[in-house]
Parts: C-alpha cells; structure tokens; sequence
C-alpha cells in the first residue's frame, strides 16, 4: 500500500485536514497574545461557514465567500470584544456564550442552504511547477487558502517578534497596566487582536464549506474551533510551534483513516482519538518544563483591564 | 331591539361552541427529533413523514415538533410537554428516547406514543423501524457489476448492529454477483462529521475502492466521489443534487405512509401497541432512481428489490460463514429477526476487524 501514489495522497487529504485548524488556530493566538482568550472560535469558525456559503452561493464567486466569511467572523469578534473589554464581562463565560450564538445564529441564516450542493473553491495550480512529479500538485497545486494560510503564520511570527506593532501586542498581553502607563491603548489594541482572531476563526469557517467540503450543513466544524484553542496551548503561543501541532494534527487523523481502510487490525475508536491523545502527549512533553511554559504564557491572559480615568 | 341582539349573541355563542369543539376534535400529533430538521438526513425524512400527515389529514389534525432534543434528560421534559399540552399521538424518533418513552407514556395512559428504533413497549407505547439491509443487500449487487477494481469503500459510524447488519447485507449482495468482491470499512466513530466522512471517502478511494458507500448522514462523501470521478449511494434521502453523475441510487428512509397510517388508525379508534419493522414490502424502505448505471444493471437491481419486497429473496438466506468461517446457518434457511437485530460479526470476505 505503501507506493508513491498513496503517500502523496496522504500528504494532500493531510493539508486540507490541517489548513483550517491552522488558520483558525493562529487567529487566536494574536488575541490570546494580546491577553484576550475568546472561546468563542468554534462559533465564530461556523458563522463563517455558513456566511461563506451563502455568499458563494449568492454570487456564484468563492473568493467573494472567503470576504464574507471572514467578515462575519470579524462582526461577531467585535461583539464579543464590546462585551469582554468595554463592558468588562467574564471573558470565559463570553465565549462559551459566543460559541452557542454562533452555533444557533448559524442553524438560523442556513435552513435555507441545507441540502444545497455549493461552488467549490478550485485548486490553484501554478504553471509548470504543480507538473514537478510527486511534489508538484502538493507544493504547488494547492487552493489559495492553503497558502495563505502559510502566509498568515509567517506573517504573524514576523509581526510579533520583529516588529514594533508586535512588542506592543505581547506587552499588553504580559502586563496591560504597565503598557497602559506608557501610554498604549490597552482596549484598542485588544480589540484589533480580537478583531483578527475573528476574522481568521471566520475564515477557518468558510474553508469548511468552501473547500474542505463544498456544502452547508448544521455543526459540520463539529468541534474544530475547539482544537484550535487546545493548539494554541499546544503551541505555546510560537507560530512556529502551531504549524507543526496543526499539521501533527491533521496528520494523526488522516493516517490513522489510512490505517483504518488498509484494514490493520487497530480499535477505530483508539485510532479515533490518537488526535487527542497525542494533543495531551505533547502537552505533557511542554509543561514538563515549567520555566519556559510560563515565559510564553501571557501573564494578563483572560484577566479583564479597566484603565484608571 | 333587544331580541335581535339576543338571537346575535346567541349566534354568536353557538358560532363560538362550534368552533370550540371544532378545535377540540382535532388530533393533535407531536413529533420529538433528535437532529434539526435540516439535517438532510435521518430527522429530515421524519419530518417529511409529520408533513404527509399535515397533507393528508389536513385540518383534521394539528401537528407539531420539538427539534435537537438530546439524548440525555431532556428528552422526558420535552416529551412530557408534549403529553401535557393535549397532544393525543406522539412519535419520538430516536433510538436513545426509549427509556423516557416509556416512562411519560406510564403517566400519560390516555396518550398513545410511538417509539422509533426501540424494544420496549406498552399498552400505550408501539415501536416501529425500517429494515434498511434490505436496501443495502440491492446496494450490494449493484456495486458487486459496478466495480472494476473489486474493491467497495464502506464508511461506517459506530460498530453497532443497525451499521454492521448493514455492512453484512452489503457484502452477501456484492457477493451474490461477484465473489472476490472486496470491501474495506473505514469507522468514523460519528454519525454526522462532514469533513471526516469526506477524508474517509477520499482515503478509500486512494486505496483503489471504486464506489463509496456509506452509514454516516452528510452528503459530503457523494461529493468526493463526484469530484473523483468514481460511483456511491445517498444515504437516507436521495442525494442525487450532490452528486448528479455519482450517485448510481440512494436508501430512502420513508415515514410518510407508516405515519399516516398509524395517524388514521388513531382516527379510526382502532390503534392499538404494535412492534413493525418494515421493509420494501411495507415502502418504508424506498429506493432512489437509477441513474448513471447500464440498463442491464438497472433491471437486475429492480429484480432483486422485487424479489425481496415479495419474500421470494432473504438477503439473509443460507448458506452464511462467519469471517472466521463458522457457519451461522445452512442452505434452505434464512437469519431470523432476533440474530439480525444483536449482529455482531462479519461475514466472510470482509478484510478488517470488526470494533467491539
């Protein structure tokens, strides 16, 4: 079973699998380093679906879909931002109601796009290049999410690290009183971290009904906004990191359906939860050093600021 | 004067009484769903069964439904609403609602409740399902003529008896035309993940299966073998619309007729508590057109529906090997329905190991 042809076929079913859970997943890492945890991803993720969808169906045009998906994603991130930083709400107790929103919001726009088969975003093959033999179609003949989605982790590790926008965004997520007293807007910062945390958990959605697949059905991203929080741990906070765990991910999955339909004699429930499983392995292996998972752990994470007037 | 207003009011009173009792003699039907009726699937086809009643009895009943009601408490509380607000026939359709069936039906012995999927019943409790391998044996065979590699993608939810029944009936109708037939099973351990069962269906169908098919609900598998240019089957509902040159034909989960008729024995006065599990013959197993296959194909699997629907075919029907090849039962005889509804192996040539 093992021939070129099968692996490459892995490999391709493997990004598809990861792209949204990366896209989703860096999103909120930019809130969480900016000190917001927003539960809210798999609410937002399916809005965006099910906005993505409509769009595409509307128009006819996918690209206008990603638009809206990203768009309602964002909408829905600035409503929990008014709530969790303008009205100091529980962030916690605001996400968890941002997700049965979302999922409830969702149910309502979409009964009429049930059962309605959708334009599926192509693949984008670049000339010559997706010809290369085996690694071609899976460098090079991907759809245009998949690269921006590599784009988004590259561009998120830049900005974070090295650029001052960055430094600002960690050190309101490290410590907002003290970069409210050299003058930064603790609020709007946050809210424009929210803001893309939403617009990516958006996006993430449309990917689903867009390109994973290309249909609109009532809690179809059963329950990957919820990965993509746990790989936020995961990771760390380090783009970096989150590439791999998203990718770690994806990986377990399709290869343990792989193993499934090469008929190996395995439990399918146990293949079935290898993903978890081997979310918590790594966690373990991570937290095992104390030091360095509490220097990338936000210190203000979760916690509310209300800047003295 | 006065008199004129008195015949009014009086008018006005027996208009009033009339309507009254009018409304008083309407049956009021209320269905308890364990989806949303958009799911395109298992609660869909249940409420196009509650929209044949609306249809059929028009304003002689009052039909009404409670839609995502979990399997867990919830399911009483919603059920004994229902029971509590006059409704005088009440379907709860799913599997998990039985225990909660049971006991609002022992409060409520004026109501008559009918359970989907279930074995217990009461005076005042009927359970019904619908014998899907019958569906899936004509499956089978049509997959068995179809393949050129000899190999069927099977994706399956949970190891229980309904879905291996179904992998079974599956298999002996693949068989029956093509003996190195081939299927591999793929778990998905959900019975609804549409980006799982479209990752299953594309893993298949790069490990050389040439026609999905399956027992999850999201049409999200008929897609990927339309975009991969292979054959597969809707499930539940006609899923042609996803995949108009894939689908060679679909099980159809048909309430309506089983539904109006246990809405008119109730109007009749003649119901009473009953166990039916029905089939072609009773059309709660319907199948989709066939489309996309050569005539031949076609008329054989018509043949073989009929058959089955007339009792002249059993897809159980002896001789029957184990995997291990133990035989479960001899030429001449067929599964009876205790051994069909606690299934719990496979039959011989299917590769893989069934979960327990």
């Amino acid at each position: 079973m093992a021939s070129l042809d099968v692996i490459q076929a892995i490999i391709l079913t493997l990004i598809t699998a990861s792209t949204p859970l990366l896209i989703a997943a860096v999103g909120e890492l930019v809130a969480e380093r900016a000190g917001v945890l927003n539960l809210g991803v798999e609410g937002m993720m399916i809005v965006g679906a099910v906005s993505g969808f409509a769009a595409t169906l509307q128009t006819g045009n996918p690209y206008i879909g990603i638009l809206a998906a990203i768009l309602a994603g964002v909408l829905l991130s600035i409503l929990f931002g008014f709530l969790t930083l303008s009205l100091v709400t529980n962030q916690v107790a605001t996400g968890l109601s941002l997700t049965l929103l979302g999922l409830g919001l969702a149910g309502m726009l979409g009964s009429s796009f049930v059962g309605t088969p959708g334009v599926k975003l192509q693949k984008l093959d670049i000339p010559f290049l997706s010809d290369i033999p085996f690694i071609g179609p899976i460098l090079f003949g991907q759809d245009i999410l998949v690269y921006v989605s590599f784009a988004l982790v590259a561009l998120v590790a830049y900005v974070l690290f090295r650029t001052r926008i960055g430094l600002i965004v960690r050190a309101v997520g490290e410590n907002h009183t003290s970069a409210h007293a050299l003058g930064y807007s603790v609020i709007r910062v946050r809210y424009l971290a929210v803001m893309f945390g939403g617009g990516c958990a958006g996006l993430a959605g449309g990917y689903l009904s867009l390109a994973y697949t290309s249909l609109w059905v009532e809690d179809m991203t059963a329950g990957r906004g919820w990965i993509a929080l746990a790989l936020v741990v995961f990771s760390s906070w380090l783009p970096g990191r989150l590439l791999l765990g998203a990718y770690l991910f994806g990986a377990v999955g399709i290869l343990q359906i792989h193993v499934q339909a090469a008929g190996w004699p395995i439990p399918s429930q146990f293949l079935s939860s290898l993903p978890y499983l081997a979310t918590i392995v790594v966690l373990v292996v991570i937290s095992r050093n104390r030091a360095v998972a509490r220097t990338n752990t936000p210190a203000c994470l979760g916690q509310p600021f209300v800047p003295d007037r | 004067m006065r008199k004129i207003l008195g015949i009014a009011a009086a008018a006005l009173a027996l208009g009033l009484g009339a309507s009254a009792s009018l409304a008083a003699d309407k049956l009021k039907i209320g269905f308890i769903y364990v989806g949303p009726v958009g799911d395109h699937g298992w609660t869909y086809q249940h409420n196009e069964g509650r929209l044949a009643i609306e249809k059929k009895f028009g304003d002689k009943v009052e039909t009404s439904f409670v839609e995502n009601v979990s399997e867990g408490p919830d399911a009483e509380r919603a059920i004994e609403r229902l029971a509590r607000e006059g409704h005088d026939l009440i379907f709860t359709t799913s599997f998990g609602f039985m225990n909660p069936t049971i006991k609002v039906a022992k409060k409520f012995p004026k109501v008559k409740f009918e359970h989907a999927t279930g074995y217990k019943r009461a005076k005042n409790v009927s359970t019904y399902s619908s014998r899907f391998y019958e569906g899936r044996y004509v499956l089978g065979e049509i997959a068995g003529k179809m393949s050129k590699t000899n190999t069927i993608g099977y994706i399956a939810s949970f190891p229980i008896p309904e879905v291996v029944r179904g992998i079974n009936a599956f298999m002996l109708g693949a068989q029956s035309v093509n003996p190195d037939m081939k299927v591999k099973v793929i778990w998905v351990n959900s019975w609804f993940d549409p980006g799982k069962e479209a990752d299953a269906a594309k893993a298949l169908i790069d490990q050389g299966a040439d026609i999905i098919t399956q027992h999850t609900d999201s049409p999200a598998p008929l897609q990927v073998a339309e975009e991969r240019g292979v054959y597969a089957f809707g499930q539940a509902s006609d899923m042609i619309k996803f995949a108009p040159k894939a689908q060679l034909t679909a099980i159809i989960d048909n309430w309506n007729d089983y539904y109006v008729a246990r809405t008119k024995a109730v109007l009749d006065g003649n119901w009473a508590s009953e166990d039916v599990w029905g089939g072609f013959k009773d059309d709660m197993v319907d199948m989709a057109a066939y489309t996309n296959l050569p005539e031949d194909v076609a008329a054989a699997a018509k043949d073989t529906a009929a058959k089955i629907e007339s009792g002249e075919l059993h897809p159980f029907k002896g001789p029957i090997f184990k995997q291990d090849g133990t035989q479960v039962i001899g030429e001449g005889e067929s599964l009876d329905d205790g051994t069909l509804l606690g299934m719990n192996w496979y039959v011989k040539g299917i590769d893989g190991q069934l979960p327990q």
